[in-house]
């Protein structure tokens, strides 16, 4: 792996330049990044390697890649996995139904030009000439793979849940991994000219196969601590309490000790704080609680579970 | 410092984080992005570059604080009856042992590096067995020069003005073993403690688990990991089996038809595509009496199933059938198995009674896509083995999959009827360990459910 470092950083006043900068600059656009996260992202781009993102749902995984895009003042290029997903709606996809429409509204003007053809081998070399002119770039579809790598000045690549793709196509994935490149059986071998920074996440649908694993750096997101909850609230949900967030997050944490579904994870954390600011909350009462509970768990059960021990709970912390 | 991270590298495979030759080079390539210099940040960029599941990095971390714990060495410091530096006459008294010194001048470091150098000469690091502790200690330290101070101790003994060093010296010796044997004990940590646990898991793989008394309840936890692993994999090949739908291949004559609406143009290009059937399993597992011993492990097998594999309805029998799905859905593994085999186990069996409980309730739940897996002995107590209901069980389904603990030899002696019964299975095999029955299952997968 000894390719030269990219000019990815450039504009943004270079937050790449240590680990300390990046969680800086991270924090400045709103992400609130743990040493681990910000030293993953630091070697990623140093070591020119993918970075493959694991944790459980609403970690944020997703706005890691978000973030550090709006960071570096770089295009972000998004590829949601799904099952079924293939070369053709990952790469690229020739034009079909236009390539049949110029064939077809051309036919009068290809039947002119081969008319004064002299005989059969003439016209099959004229043919020929024509023929190569369906499939070039206007007829070509590049889909997301194919977009980042013809991004010259680079781009944030963000591969979501590939473990949601089959292994068929993460196997195609480990050419673009790790060469950066592309071959596609008309063209010949596309390369980047800057390599994207390249971001995949997973959710443990099913086990990655290690070559994948292998060609990335891994990155574990666990639910975070509660100061670094706290400070990731204040700075997504501007004009809270301090007081409130310190006892929401309290709660949030508490909560994550008992045996839920589903425990909440950050995102379901903000999405309270902002639903409590809305109702001009300034403490948590047990009714409250109990009336916006169904913001942060996602199972009936769950819910009729925690709400008898709601008051409990609370002076638990 | 590269000869350290290949140590360290090692340790990491010991714990059973895979470190190819690849990850060690991206490591190394890390390390020299970060440095040693700080201590978080080194750590941080090794794990984002070897450990690959969070698993892995919480094995990582241990490792990590272990491998890099260099502040072990903690002598006591020379006596307090022996204030400030040693006398000229000590000193010279040593001379000719510079850890004598060092341990009267209470020079930790100096100390830690000649345990370091020491290792490496004795092979510290090659520790296999927990037998092997004492002699590599003894080893250690004979390279670190003990014998050289116990020289000193008896030569100190013999003028009356010395017995002071010599006590003193005797004490740092005792604490120099000390200090040694947790060396030893943190190396073989590192480099032998995954591998006796990877010992333990081959054999439980290879033991035959209807022998007499069964698995050892303290390898119960163990088997019910190996089993799930096992039943984790799978399941993900199952899976897999249906994702795969065939595309990519022009069907032309749904093309041309629908070109119809185009002039004969083919504007609207239909692919092939595969349906794929969903199918489900019925797992029908004998815990009666005769297979007491392997009712353990066949429902341990039960369980782990249910909890992968989305479609399935689970059965259980000795003298009757009753469907215990409901017990695997709400109970941990060990409750469940303890709760199934309360409910019916270790009765009189009977295979016929039991099969026709089966199709007088359940035999809607057969259809072309169900693969019926059955686990048990085929020894029906000389009852009816109602051979009938199993050629219905037979016809209706999929696939009939019987695996039975006992070898093939034993089959069709005494009250078992099961080469009887053979004849209805698409597979009939024995499943004696755990690593027959993972085979089996591969092959099963592989090859024999008929598409």
């Amino acid at each position: 792996m000894s390719i030269s470092n990219p000019a990815a950083a450039g504009s943004a006043g270079d937050p790449l330049s240590s680990v300390d900068t990046l969680i800086e600059g991270l924090g400045g656009v709103g992400y609130i990044a743990s040493r681990r996260i910000a030293t993953a992202l630091y070697m990623a781009v140093n070591l020119q390697k993918p970075i493959l993102v694991e944790g459980s749902a609403g970690v944020g995984k997703t706005e890691l890649a978000l973030s550090t895009a709006t960071l570096l003042g770089l295009p972000l290029i998004r590829m949601q996995c799904y099952e079924g997903l293939d070369e053709s709606k990952a790469l690229y996809e020739w034009k079909y139904g236009k390539q049949l429409l110029y064939t077809q509204i051309l036919k009068d003007r290809m039947g002119e030009a081969l008319a004064d053809a002299a005989d059969m081998d003439e016209a099959m070399v004229r043919l020929h000439g024509m023929g190569d002119l369906f499939y070039s770039e206007p007829f070509l579809e590049p889909r997301p793979l194919m977009r980042a790598l013809r991004e010259d000045d680079g781009c944030v690549l963000l591969i979501d849940e590939v473990d949601k793709s089959d292994e068929a196509f993460e196997a195609f994935l480990l050419e673009v991994l790790s060469a950066y490149q592309v071959s596609v059986p008309e063209l010949g071998v596309l390369k980047a000219r800057t390599p994207p920074l390249v971001f995949l996440t997973s959710n443990n649908v099913r086990d990655l196969g290690d070559a994948l694993k292998r060609r990335c750096l891994h990155l574990h997101i666990p639910l975070p601590e509660a100061a670094l909850e706290e400070k990731i609230v204040a700075s997504r949900v501007p004009g809270i309490e301090a007081r409130l967030t310190r006892e929401l997050v309290g709660f949030v944490q508490t909560l994550r000790t008992l045996d839920l579904r589903k425990a909440p994870s950050i995102s379901e954390t903000v999405d309270w704080a902002r639903a409590l600011v809305l109702l001009h909350a300034d403490s948590l009462s047990p009714e409250m609680v109990r009336d916006t509970l169904n913001v942060i768990l996602k199972f009936e059960q769950d819910i009729t579970a925690v709400e008898p021990q709601v008051v409990e709970l609370l002076h638990k912390r | 410092m590269q000869h350290t991270l290949e140590q360290f590298f090692r340790a990491l495979r010991a714990a059973d984080v895979r470190v190819s030759p690849a990850e060690a080079i991206d490591a190394s390539g890390a390390v020299t992005v970060t440095g040693y210099a700080d201590r978080t940040l080194f750590k941080d960029a090794l794990c984002s570059t070897l450990a690959k599941s969070a698993d892995e990095v919480g094995r990582f971390d241990a490792v990590f604080e272990t491998f890099f714990a260099r502040d072990a060495v903690s002598m006591p410091p020379p006596s307090a009856s022996e204030q400030g530096e040693p006398s000229e006459a000590d000193m010279q008294a040593t001379e000719s042992s510079p850890l004598a010194q060092a341990v009267l001048s209470g020079d930790n470091a100096l100390i830690q590096q000649t345990m370091e150098d020491a290792a490496q000469r004795a092979g510290v690091a090659d520790i296999r067995l927990t037998t092997q502790r004492s002699r590599l200690t003894r080893r250690l330290l004979e390279e670190m020069g003990l014998e050289e101070i116990e020289r000193i101790i008896a030569n100190a003994r013999r003028f009356p003005e010395q017995q002071g060093l010599a006590d003193r010296l005797d004490q740092a010796r005792r604490d120099l073993f000390t200090e040694a044997q947790a060396y030893v004990a943190r190396q073989h940590d590192l480099y032998a403690a995954a591998s006796a646990q990877t010992l333990r898991e081959e054999r439980l793989a290879r033991k035959q688990l209807n022998a007499d008394g069964g698995v050892d309840p303290v390898d119960y936890q163990l088997m019910a990991a190996l089993v799930k692993k096992m039943a984790k994999r799978l399941a993900a090949k199952y899976s897999r089996r249906r994702h795969i739908a065939h595309k990519g291949h022009l069907d032309v004559r749904k093309t041309l038809r629908r070109s119809l609406a185009y002039g004969g143009v083919p504007f609207d290009i239909q692919f092939k595509v595969k349906k794929v059937d969903k199918p489900s399993i019925v797992a029908i597992c004998d815990v009666s009496k005769s297979v007491a011993a392997a009712a353990q492990f066949l429902l341990t097998f039960l369980y782990s199933l249910n909890e992968v594999v989305d479609r399935m309805e689970a059965f259980a029998f000795s003298g009757r059938m009753i469907s215990v799905n409901d017990i695997l859905d709400d109970h941990g593994v060990e409750q469940a198995i303890f709760r199934v085999l309360q409910e019916i186990g270790f009765q009189q069996t009977d295979y016929g009674r039991s099969l026709q409980d089966f199709s007088e309730q359940h035999l809607d739940k057969l259809d072309r896509r169900t693969t019926v897996i059955i686990l048990g002995d085929g020894r029906s107590n000389f009852a009816d083995p109602r051979l009938d209901l199993m050629r219905e069980i037979h016809d209706r389904s999929r696939a009939v999959i019987w695996l039975n603990p006992e070898p093939e030899s034993y089959w069709g002696q005494g009250d078992s009827v099961m080469n009887r019964y053979a004849r209805f299975c698409h597979v009939a095999k024995q499943c004696g360990t755990i690593e027959q029955l993972e085979r089996i299952i591969e092959d099963v997968l592989r090859s024999y459910v008929p598409h």
